[in-house]
């Protein structure tokens, strides 16, 4: 019971990182035909995530393989339901990935417009699909219990899903904001601070609502009854998206990247605590879901898994907090060829 | 539209894509860092112009390789959720491992390596390099030992409807999977070696940049002898392992129909599958087979037709796919042979040059029929022994694995087009003037 409580949250906590760390460089690759004005715009908009986004994007592999090694079932049946989904994110992904190789390879406006349209594509899409996604699986997916699916990509889109895509989009951008206001000068930072503010004012509408509108499309909050300790999460997840806005206004761009980050990674845990102890829950019957206690590996892989989490995950954050130091502050003359 | 053919042929695509740009990845990073250590050691500018030249052609390829494997990580889930259900438990960490102790690693550092010229000393630039270089490296032993797993299954109890871990250790230390290690790795290497030698082969027909290409050819050619003879040496310790725990795709190997002592290996043959026999054999040297898989030239080898119809693999392809690898392998010890004494005179060798030039694609064709033997040879499990692949398939409509399937293809052809197109934009563009702008 214990090691797949931990696991469930190590789950979650895989997740909330992920959105925290790939999150702004989404951000960053949406707000990219907005703020790109020049080329010297875009080469900043760029190499300001240049060093990260790679190994920010391994959060999503090490989720998935975690999923696969503690949670098979759920690997199996969350991924085969989600299938159209989740190959677009994945194409999405491609995209974005070769854009920022291959971008600079050829000095031409042609191609340099081709590759700056993946690098949109590749942010926006995977920005807000992972939202949709995440508040269906917070809805519930119809799936029965041999793990078939019955339904189709459009059923994805009901309002509430829509929502949740609009909410991650609009926090990654306000993350992603953040990071750029934090990374740049001149006249790209000030339309940055400009449009950061702009963002935020969309976004507090609808956190609210989503808030709201989980009360009735979904069962999150019966933990939350159950516990109230809990409501803390979600007091944190409001009070941090408040104070983005007065770091903003004080112009201290680190500590409203720090707010947004942990708005994110609260905001995730809200719906990992509501949802638990289900991971993938079937919108057909209860008792199809698919829990952490009755679908998990066997206590010996969980165990060894455990400890190769333990070890190597603080490693990893470890380097790659080194990676942020070494890259810290406002992008140098230097630093803008590649 | 058979869910099981598409995904299939989706996951051939998808993992045959990926590693037309994996290898080169393996060998290459340690070439380079090979360089740039000669660089921080001596100083000397034309290790770093090779590190900045050979680095880039790096780069394009391994942009592809990265954003191809991913597709590959959710593959199990999406194409293959039986199969990701059954052995999960076993299978899912090892690639979990694999993300946590081996992708974090490479990827954060490979960013490093590129933007972090100046921030960092020579040494410890070069030291990135390494840890690019192990870490890919080590990624490969993970998922070999994934693979390992699906080839030939131990250290497992089959309890609650499907395969769990009993011995983590025996996994790990599985001789299938280390066998594949021993074999692939080197084959790697051997990839890139070609490739530097043909880059360089290419500038050196052109008389152009001597200095600079002939230095790398050695370099490469170094790498690639000893490559060359690894790969074959452990090839053949693979067969015989194959011999021991996969009789079936042995006999598909070699197109052997009939279970018989001192059973020969025939040399060229074109396999009947329907007939269960060769329409022609061309060839055959007797006792071979029998000493190649079993150290004895009287050992009984078993035939394709001493199995259950349904547990035959494709015969033809295995077999032909066998002999090309094999038979490359020999022309690339030939070649790396001949080239180690010539390699102070490659300037006087311009036929040798131009092989070694249109050679850069041999490689890659034996890697892929490699991992053709592999798989098409295990087949129909997916875990020999366990699971049959016509069971692993996710429960989905054949249609969308059609649409996906079509839209791997679109995207992996440009992306491979533009991909190989800027690599060989800039191999022939030749190194830049470099100046020393390393910390110091
Ligand atoms: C023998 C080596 C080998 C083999 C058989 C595979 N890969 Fe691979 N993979 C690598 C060797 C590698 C690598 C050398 O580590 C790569 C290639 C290019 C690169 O940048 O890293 C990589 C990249 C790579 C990535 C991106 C990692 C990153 O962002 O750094 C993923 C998710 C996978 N692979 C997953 C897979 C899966 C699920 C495979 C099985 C079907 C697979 N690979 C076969
Ligand atoms: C990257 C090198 C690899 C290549 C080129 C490769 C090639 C192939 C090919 C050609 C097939 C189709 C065989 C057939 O359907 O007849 C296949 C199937 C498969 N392979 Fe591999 N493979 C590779 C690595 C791996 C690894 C490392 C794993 C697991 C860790 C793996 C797991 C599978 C699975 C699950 C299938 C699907 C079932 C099937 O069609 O047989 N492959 N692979
Ligand atoms: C020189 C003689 C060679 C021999 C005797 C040999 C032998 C073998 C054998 C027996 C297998 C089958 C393993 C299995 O069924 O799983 C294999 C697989 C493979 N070979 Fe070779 N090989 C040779 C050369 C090469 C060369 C030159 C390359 C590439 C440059 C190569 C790349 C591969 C790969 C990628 C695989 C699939 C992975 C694996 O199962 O290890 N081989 N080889």
């Amino acid at each position: 019971m214990i090691l797949q409580t931990i696991w469930f949250f190590l789950w979650g906590l895989l997740w909330a990182i992920f959105f925290m760390t790939d999150g702004f460089d989404f951000g960053v690759g949406t707000l990219y035909p907005v703020l790109g004005k020049s080329e010297e715009d875009k080469r900043a908009m760029i190499n300001s995530i240049g060093p990260f986004w790679d190994g920010n994007e391994v959060w999503l592999i090490t989720a998935g393989g975690v999923t696969f090694a503690a949670f098979p079932k759920v690997y199996a049946v969350m991924f085969s339901s989600l299938y159209t989904p989740l190959l677009l994110i994945l194409f999405a992904l491609i995209l974005r990935g070769v854009a920022f190789e291959f971008r600079g390879q050829i000095e031409n406006q042609g191609w340099k417009r081709i590759w700056d349209l993946c690098i949109f594509i590749g942010s926006f899409v995977p920005a807000l699909l992972f939202g949709v996604a995440f508040a269906n699986i917070f809805r519930g997916i119809p799936f029965d219990g041999q793990g078939i699916y019955h339904g189709n990509i459009l059923m994805l889109l009901n309002p509430y899903g829509v929502l949740g895509g609009l909410l991650f989009l609009l926090l990654f951008m306000l993350h992603g904001a953040n990071w750029l206001a934090m990374k740049t000068e001149g006249d790209l930072h000030e339309r940055v601070t400009a449009l950061a503010q702009k963002i935020w004012l969309v976004l507090v509408p609808v956190a609210v609502i989503f808030l709201v509108a989980s009360a009735f499309a979904t069962r999150l909050y019966d933990n939350y009854i159950k516990n109230p300790a809990f409501v803390l999460v979600i007091a944190i997840s409001v009070i941090s998206l408040l104070i983005v806005k007065f770091f903003l206004a004080r112009r201290e761009y680190f500590k409203a990247w720090c707010s947004s980050a942990l708005t994110i990674v609260s905001c995730t845990f809200f719906g990992i605590i509501g949802l638990f102890p289900v991971l993938f829950p079937s919108l057909i019957d209860s008792k199809y879901h698919l829990t952490a206690f009755n679908d998990s590996s066997s206590p010996m892989t969980l165990t060894i898994m455990l400890g190769v989490v333990v070890i190597f995950i603080p490693v990893v954050i470890g380097y790659q907090m080194w990676t942020y130091k070494l890259f810290q502050g406002r992008l140098s003359k230097e630093e803008m060829e590649y | 539209m058979d869910p099981v053919f598409l995904s299939r042929l989706q996951f051939a695509v998808a993992t045959m894509f990926h590693f037309l740009f994996v290898p080169l990845t393996l060998g290459l990073s340690i070439i380079i860092a090979w360089m740039e250590t000669q660089y921080a050691r001596t100083g000397d500018k034309v290790y770093l112009q090779m590190t900045k030249f050979w680095g880039k052609l790096f780069l394009i390829n391994f942009a592809v390789g990265v954003v191809t494997g991913i597709t590959l990580e959710f593959q199990f889930g999406t194409n293959w959720s039986r199969y990701s259900e059954y052995v999960g438990d076993v299978f899912g960490s090892l690639l979990a491992i694999e993300a946590s102790v081996a992708f974090f690693l490479e990827s954060t550092f490979i960013g490093i390596w590129i933007f972090g010229w100046k921030k960092l000393s020579a040494k410890a630039h070069a030291g990135v390099m390494w840890l690019v270089a192990i870490a890919g490296n080590f990624s490969a032993v993970w998922i070999l030992t994934a693979n390992g797993f699906m080839q030939h299954p131990v250290g497992y109890t089959i309890r609650n409807g499907r395969a769990e871990m009993s011995n983590f250790f025996e996994v790990l230390f599985n001789k299938f999977g280390l066998l594949e290690i021993a074999h692939v790795l080197p084959s790697a290497c051997l990839l890139a070696a070609f490739f530097v030698m043909g880059i360089s082969a290419w500038h050196l027909l052109k008389k152009q940049h001597i200095d600079f290409f002939h230095r790398s050819f050695k370099i490469a050619l170094v790498f690639g002898l000893v490559a060359s003879l690894l790969t074959g040496f452990t090839g053949d310790l693979h067969g015989t392992h194959v011999a021991e725990v996969q009789p079936a795709k042995l006999a598909a190997m070699e197109a052997h129909w009939e279970t018989k002592s001192s059973a020969p290996i025939i040399m060229f043959a074109i396999p009947d599958e329907d007939s269960g026999k060769n329409l022609i054999e061309i060839g055959s040297i007797p006792g071979l087979l029998s000493f190649l898989g079993f150290h004895d030239f009287n050992a009984t080898v078993r035939g394709i037709n001493d199995f259950p119809a349904d547990e035959r693999p494709p015969v033809l392809i295995t077999f032909a796919a066998f002999r090309i690898m094999v038979g490359l392998g020999t022309l690339f010890i030939i070649l790396m042979v001949y080239g180690w004494f010539r390699r102070e005179k490659l300037m006087e060798s311009p036929l040798f040059l131009k092989i070694m030039l249109f050679s850069i694609p041999l490689p890659y064709i034996a890697i892929e029929m490699g991992w053709v033997v592999a798989e098409v040879g295990r087949q129909p499990w997916i875990v020999y022994g366990l699971m049959k692949t016509s069971e692993a398939v996710s429960p989905i409509a054949g249609y969308q694995v059609m649409i996906s399937l079509i839209a791997f293809i679109v995207i992996y052809g440009l992306l491979g087009g533009v991909g190989y197109y800027l690599i060989a934009k800039n191999a022939v563009k030749g190194p830049l003037p470099v100046k020393i702008h390393v910390k110091n």
